[in-house]
C-alpha cells in the first residue's frame, strides 16, 4: 500500500466533523431544559429523583468522553477507571478522613486530571485500536488494583466502602435524594458550561484541529503531545467528578462497580447521544440507564439480545444519534415558521 | 527446571488458541479495517452448534467439519444483513454494532442452551503426549491443529487466485475493483473465513475452558492483545503474538510475586502496552507513513 492510499484509508477512521455551532443547543431551548430539571423533581417520587440524579451523572462521564473522543479524536475504553478513581477518592477522603462532600469532588477532580495526564503521556505514542487495546487494559486492571492487599485499609478491599449520604445544608427542608440532586444539578451545570467553553477556547481549536488532521494541526504550531495529554487529563477530571457525585448518590463503592461493563456503557452513550455533540450525552447517558431495564421488562431471558436490537436501531435509524434527531427537529420547526 | 519448561508448553498451548482467535481478528480487520467485538460470541456459539450435534449422535470430526460450513456461511449472513449497511458509517458507530451484536448471539445464546457449565470432548485425549509428563495430547493436538491451520492460511493467500484477490481487495479497493474483483463479496468471504477460524479456536479450547456463554471473554481478550502486540497487519505476527501472549500469561502467573491468577490479565496487556510504546505497529506490522 502507498503513502497516499494508508492516508485514504486513514481517513475512514477520523471522527466525523462537527460544526461549531452545532455542539450545543439554542440558549432558548437550554433554558426551558433547565428549568424543566428545576421543577420536575418537586412532583416525583424519591425513586425518580435518584434516577434523574444517575442520569446526570452518567451524562458528565459521557460528556467526558465526548470531549476526548468528540474533541480531540482520541478513543478510550478506560474510562471507567477515571470513574473508579474518583469515587474511591471520594469515598476515602469522606469516610477516613471525614472531609466534607463538597470539597471531595475538587479533590478528586485533581486527582483525576494529574492520572489522565500521566496516563496520557505513554498514550502519545498510540493511535486508533491501539489506543483502544491501552485504555481497554487500564479498565480491566483497575478492579484488581483496587483489590489489592496492601490498599485494603483505604480500600476495604473487595467489600468496598459504604459512604454516608450527606443532609441537605442550611437547615432547607428538603429530603436527601432531591438535596443530592439539586447539588449534583449544580456541578452539572457548571462541568457542561465549562466544557461549551473549553471547546469553543484556544484548546478547544487546538484539540479539534488534532483531531481533523494531527500533523496538519502540528505544522500550524499546534503543540500536539500538550494537548492530546490535555484532553485526556480533562476528560479524565470530569470522568472523576462524575465517579464521586456517583459514589455519594449509590452510598457504597466496591471494586466490582468498576468493571470494563461501565467503560462500554459510557462508549454507548456517547455513540447514541452523537459523538462531538454535549447535550447528546444526556439522551445517551437516558438511553443506557433506562434501555436495559426496559428490555429486562420485554423478555428476561432475552434482555441482552432485545437491547442489542434496540441498538441496531438506533445506529441503522440514525447513525449520528440524538444530535441526528435534533438537526431533523430544527429543520422541521423551521419548516413550520414559515408556513 | 522442570517447572519452567512446564509452564512453557502449557503456555505454547493455550498460546495456540489464542493464536487462532488473533488470526480470526486480524483476517475481519484486514477486511474491514474494524476489531470485531463480537468475535469470540460468535466461536461460542459455533462451538455449541457442535456440541449440540455431538448430543444428537453425530461424530467429532463430523460435527467439526459440519459446524466449520455452518459458521462460514453465518459470517457471510452476518455481513450482508448487518454490516454491509454500516460500511459507510462512522468508525464508532461500527464498534457500536459489534457490541451489540456481542448482546444478541450471547443472550440467545444463554437462552437456547442456558448458562450451566457443560463439558465437551476432546478428539484427541488428555493422556501424556508420546509418554513425556510435560504436555498432554490435547495441548499438543491444539499446537498441531494452529500450525495446519497457518500452514492452509499462507497456501490459500499466497498460492490461489481467490486469496491473492482478497489480498488486493483488502489493500486497495480502488485498484481491487477496477481489476475486476467483487471487492463487496471479499469482504464478505473475510467474514465467513474469519467466523470459521474463530470457531476452531472455539472447538479447541472448550474442553479446557468448559462450554458456557461467557467462555470466551478472557480468551477473545488475549486473542486481541496477541493481534495488536503481533501487528494487526500480519497474520503471521498475529500467530507469533499468540504463542508469546500465552507463554509470557503463565510465567507471570508462577514467577511473579503477587501475581497469581487474578493479576495475570493485567500483566499481559501492561506488557503488550509496553510492546506497543517502544513499536507502536506491532512486532510484525507494517509501519505506516502518513503524508498531509
Amino acid at each position: 500500500m502507498s503513502a497516499a492510499e494508508e492516508v485514504v484509508a486513514e481517513g475512514h477512521e477520523a471522527v466525523e466533523a462537527v460544526p461549531k455551532r452545532a455542539m450545543t443547543l439554542g440558549t432558548g431551548t437550554s433554558l426551558v431544559v433547565l428549568a424543566a430539571l428545576l421543577i420536575v423533581p418537586m412532583f416525583v417520587k424519591n425513586f425518580i429523583i435518584f434516577q434523574m440524579t444517575m442520569l446526570l451523572i452518567y451524562g458528565l462521564a459521557v460528556l467526558a468522553l465526548n470531549i476526548l473522543t468528540g474533541g480531540s479524536g482520541q478513543f478510550s475504553l478506560g474510562q471507567s477507571a477515571f470513574y473508579a478513581v474518583g469515587a474511591y477518592t471520594s469515598a476515602v477522603l469522606m469516610e477516613h478522613a471525614n472531609i466534607n462532600y463538597a470539597l471531595t469532588i475538587p479533590i478528586s477532580a485533581a486527582v483525576c486530571f494529574a492520572f489522565g495526564y500521566l496516563f496520557g503521556k505513554p498514550a502519545l505514542r498510540l493511535s486508533g485500536v491501539y489506543l483502544a487495546l491501552a485504555t481497554f487494559a487500564l479498565a480491566t486492571a483497575m478492579p484488581q488494583l483496587l483489590k489489592l492487599n496492601f490498599l485494603e485499609h483505604w480500600t476495604g478491599g473487595v467489600q468496598g466502602l459504604v459512604v454516608t449520604k450527606p443532609d441537605a445544608p442550611f437547615g432547607l427542608p428538603m429530603s436527601q435524594d432531591m438535596w443530592l440532586y439539586y447539588f449534583t444539578l449544580i456541578v452539572t451545570v457548571l462541568i457542561y458550561i465549562f466544557s461549551v467553553n473549553l471547546l469553543r477556547s484556544r484548546s478547544g481549536r487546538a484539540f479539534m484541529a488534532i483531531r481533523d488532521n494531527e500533523i496538519a494541526a502540528s505544522s500550524m504550531g499546534v503543540n500536539v503531545a500538550l494537548y492530546k495529554t490535555l484532553a485526556f487529563g480533562v476528560s479524565a477530571g470530569i470522568t472523576g467528578v462524575a465517579g464521586s457525585l456517583g459514589a455519594i448518590a449509590v452510598q457504597f463503592v466496591a471494586p466490582d462497580s468498576y468493571t470494563i461493563t461501565l467503560a462500554i456503557s459510557l462508549f454507548l452513550g456517547m455513540v447514541v447521544g452523537g459523538v462531538g455533540w454535549l447535550p447528546g450525552s444526556f439522551v445517551g447517558a437516558a438511553f443506557i440507564i433506562f434501555v436495559p431495564n426496559m428490555a429486562e421488562s420485554i423478555s428476561k431471558g432475552l434482555s441482552g439480545a432485545v437491547f442489542g436490537v434496540l441498538l441496531f436501531l438506533v445506529i441503522y435509524l440514525v447513525p449520528h444519534g440524538a444530535r441526528q434527531v435534533a438537526i431533523l427537529g430544527q429543520q422541521l420547526v423551521g419548516k413550520l415558521r414559515k408556513n | 527446571m522442570e517447572l519452567f519448561t512446564n509452564q512453557v508448553l502449557a503456555g505454547i498451548a493455550t498460546g495456540a488458541i489464542y493464536a487462532c482467535m488473533a488470526l480470526a481478528v486480524v483476517m475481519i480487520y484486514q477486511a474491514i479495517d474494524h476489531l470485531n467485538f463480537a468475535q469470540g460470541e460468535m466461536a461460542m456459539f459455533s462451538t455449541f452448534i457442535s456440541w449440540q450435534l455431538m448430543q444428537w449422535g453425530v461424530s467429532y470430526w463430523a460435527a467439526f467439519l459440519i459446524t466449520l460450513a455452518f459458521s462460514f456461511v453465518a459470517g457471510i449472513a452476518i455481513e450482508r444483513i448487518l454490516f454491509k449497511p454500516l460500511a459507510k458509517a462512522p468508525v464508532l458507530t461500527n464498534v457500536a454494532g459489534f457490541i451489540a451484536l456481542f448482546a444478541i448471539i450471547n443472550s440467545s445464546a444463554g437462552l437456547i442452551w442456558d448458562f450451566t457449565i457443560k463439558q465437551y470432548p476432546t478428539p484427541f485425549g488428555s493422556a501424556p503426549f508420546l509418554g513425556s509428563q510435560l504436555i498432554s495430547t490435547h495441548q499438543a493436538g491444539m499446537i498441531g491443529v494452529t500450525v495446519l491451520l497457518l500452514l492452509g492460511l499462507y497456501f490459500f493467500f499466497q498460492y490461489t487466485r481467490i486469496g491473492l484477490a482478497m489480498r488486493a481487495a483488502a489493500s486497495v479497493p480502488e485498484s481491487a475493483r477496477l481489476v475486476g474483483i467483487n471487492t463487496s463479496w471479499m469482504i464478505a468471504l473475510g467474514w465467513g473465513m474469519a467466523t470459521a477460524i474463530g470457531s476452531i479456536a472455539g472447538m479447541l479450547i472448550a474442553p479446557v475452558v468448559f462450554l458456557e456463554p461467557n467462555m470466551m471473554g478472557g480468551v477473545l481478550i488475549y486473542g486481541f492483545a496477541a493481534a495488536v502486540l503481533g501487528g494487526l497487519s500480519s497474520p503471521l505476527g498475529a500467530v507469533v503474538g499468540g504463542f508469546l501472549v500465552g507463554v509470557f500469561e503463565n510465567l507471570a502467573g508462577t514467577y511473579i510475586p503477587g501475581v497469581g491468577n487474578e493479576l495475570k490479565l493485567p500483566i499481559a496487556l501492561a506488557l503488550i502496552i509496553s510492546v506497543l510504546v517502544v513499536k507502536p505497529a506491532g512486532l510484525l506490522g507494517r509501519h505506516i507513513v502518513k503524508r498531509v
